[in-house]
């Protein structure tokens, strides 16, 4: 089966690059009925070059620090139209355009509250123009221009946080998430574009040219920001804090800074192991800061007495108009209604709640965890 | 006067992007695969298809090589091999 | 209908008569009197229009250039820093052919910070693309607004136009204007048929990378519109006499220079202290004229060449200059007689920098001069007393 995406192949991307990635999860999401504002960058650089582009959509590209206030004109010129509901319309570019030369349109653009979704696919440097640092640019990493050398252990500060800077405009939705959660990347930007008005995705997106990684580890490397609790993968709504990817037992940051050329000085320079502290310090300051640990409920503790729930009982509970969700695994009933990944009783479009699922976990690309984590409910009967 | 000043929908396919593998290229094996997706989604040139289980592929003409789709693969179905294998 | 209004909101009147579905600006004096009209305009229900509230004027000609990427009619209005601050999207919709147009109220550039009149900031913006006109009276300034968008949006054209009028001198001078009816306006302004849209329907990259192999002939391409665009202009402006009733536009105006030994060549709000010179000397026995050069890009070289060719001094008097050389209007006109079969002397003047006002007297003085040695840059009007201690 050929799937059209809206971002073709052909394109100029390094291998592994993690903003094409992105670039297709959101485009694809988006669907046809979108028009793009793109700033310059690597994504802009990549993706066209007279006369050929990789565009399946309408896209424009104007300047460096404009694709906020171009999308502004976009959507004011769809209004006037008429033909806003039908459109929508996305501004994107690199952290180099969102988080320095670009930020005051996307500040201007969300104060305004235009019904635009701002993506930013950040890779911690100005990468186009040869990996010169950005407010992005992690602690620590080195970049051309916060290179690690004798006196140096590269960039000086830390992250700016631009989805909490940007949920403080009041925007209705303002989150982040991972090209190592790719099917996460298409929910929010689905989830972002149903909301009428101001919204913010910022995606991480390893670089495995300004990262200096082995470009078959880009998937591993996002992953790994994650796990370490140095990319916290969170949503705000409405300004407060809504969801936060929970990760199971944070691995230590080493195991994410090792394979990257850019903190290779921290494992070799002398008071390289205090640098690498700080960053530990960081990751668990981000897992203290938004309870990023899951939960598991002690297994010394007494399960209260359980519902029975027969086939026909729990067939009942499909998730559809209202009903509860819930699904049965090796006799128990769990409910997943409030679960990210199941919507209305469906999950993935592959599994339906209302049943028991248990042999359907062998086809799944996860583990039991997912499921046992979940509320539980009842007990299968019979 | 007017030259051309736009470009037309997905004419990068004309770039045959596969020509930048030198060493090695993904085989999919086709065997224990359970369409997840995983891989389609992960390809950063688009280039994977597939519907039901083992019948997920890559098209050489634009695979870079990358390697990511078996990084991802929950069923370790996909492997790499080097470029001079026949598959 | 004839009324006694400000520039500004003169400008605003026409500008809400020729329709615009969006208009984004950012304040900046002496031009925020146009803006703040039309918002009111809005804010009343008398205009089909959006007005974008722009954090700053790189915003608010990108989110023009927007508007018009999707095919709707847009306007901005700006002035010295902001039309600097902007410079490189107005760069950007050039290149792109978006038919924009924008009112710059010209006022000098910092630093120092001086907000009155000259006109260094839209001549700095000369190179850029943009089709230029200078306004010599509010009466001229709005009739060049419609003919602006009428050129702008010809299919054969499809460049921006930049209105240009003094800052203070016109904008917020009150005199009467004879404004035009809707239904004039409507049947000189076709609705607007974009060149190429963002659409869904039939999406295209726009602002695509273009290599060495293919960029200059973009640049050629623009280069020969605005030759073209030097045949339109006139044919724009007969048509608005027809439909208006009045002389408005064209690429240069003509005054009493047909028997002239000495002209005066100039750009704006001073031309009409020019003419009045003119005339008390030609009272006086001698043979003055004065051009008024309308359109300043394209360069209407053939057309100041046939009105000048057979007088033997010219003064052009700059409200600008460009620092290290000469006033670019003296430049220009340099450029046009230069190889040509007669060599009058063409002499370059510099007033009326920050403000300073152009006396009467002062171009009596120019006049003067001409009978002398060509002079190549003479600043005019300076104060010799606050240069006494320079180094």
């Amino acid at each position: 089966m050929a799937t059209k995406h809206l971002l073709a192949s052909g394109h100029t991307a390094c291998a592994g690059c993690g903003q094409a990635i992105a670039a297709r999860l959101v485009v694809d999401a988006a669907g046809s009925d979108v028009i793009i504002a793109n700033s310059t960058g690597c994504l802009e650089v990549f993706s066209n070059i007279y006369p050929r582009t990789a565009w399946e959509v309408p896209w424009i590209h104007s300047l460096f620090e404009n694709p906020a206030s171009v999308a502004s004109g976009i959507e004011a010129g769809l209004r006037s139209l008429g033909k806003l509901d039908n459109v929508r319309v996305i501004a994107q570019g690199g952290d180099g355009s969102s988080a320095d030369i670009g930020f005051q349109a996307i500040s201007g653009m969300f104060e305004r509250g235009h019904d635009i979704l701002y993506v930013c696919y950040d890779n911690g440097a100005y990468m186009n123009t040869g990996v010169q640092r950005s407010s992005q640019t992690p602690f620590d990493a080195s970049t051309t221009t916060t290179p690690s050398g004798k006196k140096s252990f590269g960039k000086k500060m830390p992250k700016k946080d631009l989805a909490l800077i940007f949920a403080a405009h009041g925007i209705p939705y303002s989150a982040t998430a991972s090209v190592a959660f790719p099917t996460d990347v298409q929910r929010k930007v689905k989830r972002a574009l149903d909301i009428r008005g101001p919204k913010y995705l910022q995606i991480f997106v390893p670089c495995p040219l300004g990262w200096r990684h082995d470009p078959a580890l880009t998937y591993d490397i996002a992953r790994l920001a994650v796990e370490t609790g140095l990319f916290p993968v969170i949503e705000y709504r409405d300004g407060e804090l809504a969801s936060v990817r929970k990760i199971d037992a944070p691995k230590p940051v080493e195991e994410y800074l090792k394979p990257q050329g850019r903190f290779r000085h921290l494992f070799s320079a002398p008071g390289g192991e205090e640098e690498i502290e700080k960053i530990q310090a960081i990751a668990d300051a981000n897992i203290r800061k938004f309870n990023m640990v899951k939960e598991r409920p002690k297994k010394e503790e007494k399960m209260p007495e359980l519902k029975k729930f027969t086939l026909e009982k729990l067939a009942k509970c499909d998730g559809k108009e209202g009903r509860p969700a819930y699904v049965a695994y090796k006799g128990k009933v769990y409910d997943v209604s409030k679960n990210n990944l199941w919507s209305d009783g469906d999950h993935m479009g592959m599994h339906e709640a209302g049943r028991d699922l248990t042999a359907d976990m062998e086809d799944a690309p996860h583990g039991e965890d997912n499921m046992l984590d979940m509320p539980v409910v009842g007990e299968l009967e019979g | 006067m007017l030259v051309p000043i736009v470009a037309k929908p997905g004419t990068s396919r004309r770039n045959l992007t596969g020509s930048w593998r030198t060493m090695q290229k993904p085989h999919f094996l086709q065997q224990n695969c359970i369409a997840c997706r995983r891989c389609l989604l992960i390809c950063p040139e688009g280039c994977i298809e597939g519907d039901k289980k083992n019948t997920y592929h890559t098209d050489y003409d634009y695979c870079k090589g990358c390697g990511n789709c078996v990084a991802i693969c929950p069923k370790d179905d996909i492997e790499m091999v080097p470029e001079e294998t026949e598959l | 209908m004839k009324e006694f209004i400000e520039g500004s909101a003169a400008i605003a009147r026409t500008i809400k008569m020729c329709k615009p579905g969006v208009i984004s600006a950012y304040p900046i004096t002496p031009q925020t009197h146009i803006g703040e009209n039309l918002v009111q305009f809005i804010a009343n229900g008398e205009m089909e229009c959006q007005f974008v509230n722009a954090e700053s004027e790189h915003s608010s000609a990108s989110i023009i250039l927007g508007v018009s990427a999707v095919g709707v009619r847009a306007y901005n209005s700006t002035s010295s820093q902001g039309l600097l601050l902007m410079a490189e999207v107005l760069y950007s919709i050039a290149g792109m052919r978006f038919p924009l147009v924008i009112t710059c109220a010209n006022r000098a550039v910092s630093s120092p910070i001086n907000i009155w009149n000259d006109q260094q900031d839209s001549v700095t913006l000369r190179d850029s693309g943009w089709i230029q006109f200078y306004a010599e009276n509010n009466q001229e300034a709005c009739d060049l607004h419609i003919q602006a968008y009428r050129i702008a949006e010809d299919q054969n054209i499809s460049l921006p136009v930049m209105v240009c009028v003094d800052g203070y001198i016109l904008t917020h001078a009150v005199e009467v204007v004879n404004l035009p009816d809707q239904e004039q306006v409507d049947g000189f302004l076709p609705p607007l048929k974009p060149l190429h849209v963002l659409d869904p329907q039939d999406p295209v990259s726009m602002g695509v990378l273009y290599d060495p192999s293919s960029y200059m002939e973009t640049r050629y391409a623009i280069q020969e519109t605005m030759s073209e665009a030097l045949e339109l202009i006139p044919r724009v402006a007969s048509e608005f006499k027809e439909m208006f009733g009045r002389e408005s536009g064209g690429l240069i105006q003509e005054y009493r220079t047909s028997d002239a030994d000495k002209v005066i060549v100039a750009m704006g709000s001073v031309v009409s202290t020019v003419k009045e010179v003119v005339d008390e000397m030609r009272g006086e026995g001698e043979k003055v004229g004065a051009i008024k050069v309308i359109t300043h890009r394209p360069l209407p070289s053939q057309a100041l060449y046939d009105s000048l060719k057979d007088v033997p001094e010219i003064a052009v008097l700059d409200k600008s200059i460009s620092l290290g050389a000469a006033g670019p209007l003296h430049m220009d006109l340099k450029y046009t007689f230069q190889g040509k079969n007669v060599s009058p002397k063409i002499s370059g003047f510099v007033a009326g920098l920050g403000g300073r006002d152009i006396t009467r007297d002062s171009i009596r003085e120019i006049f003067d001069r001409l009978s002398g040695e060509q002079i190549n840059c003479q600043f005019v009007n300076l104060d010799v007393e606050q240069m006494v201690n320079a180094t």
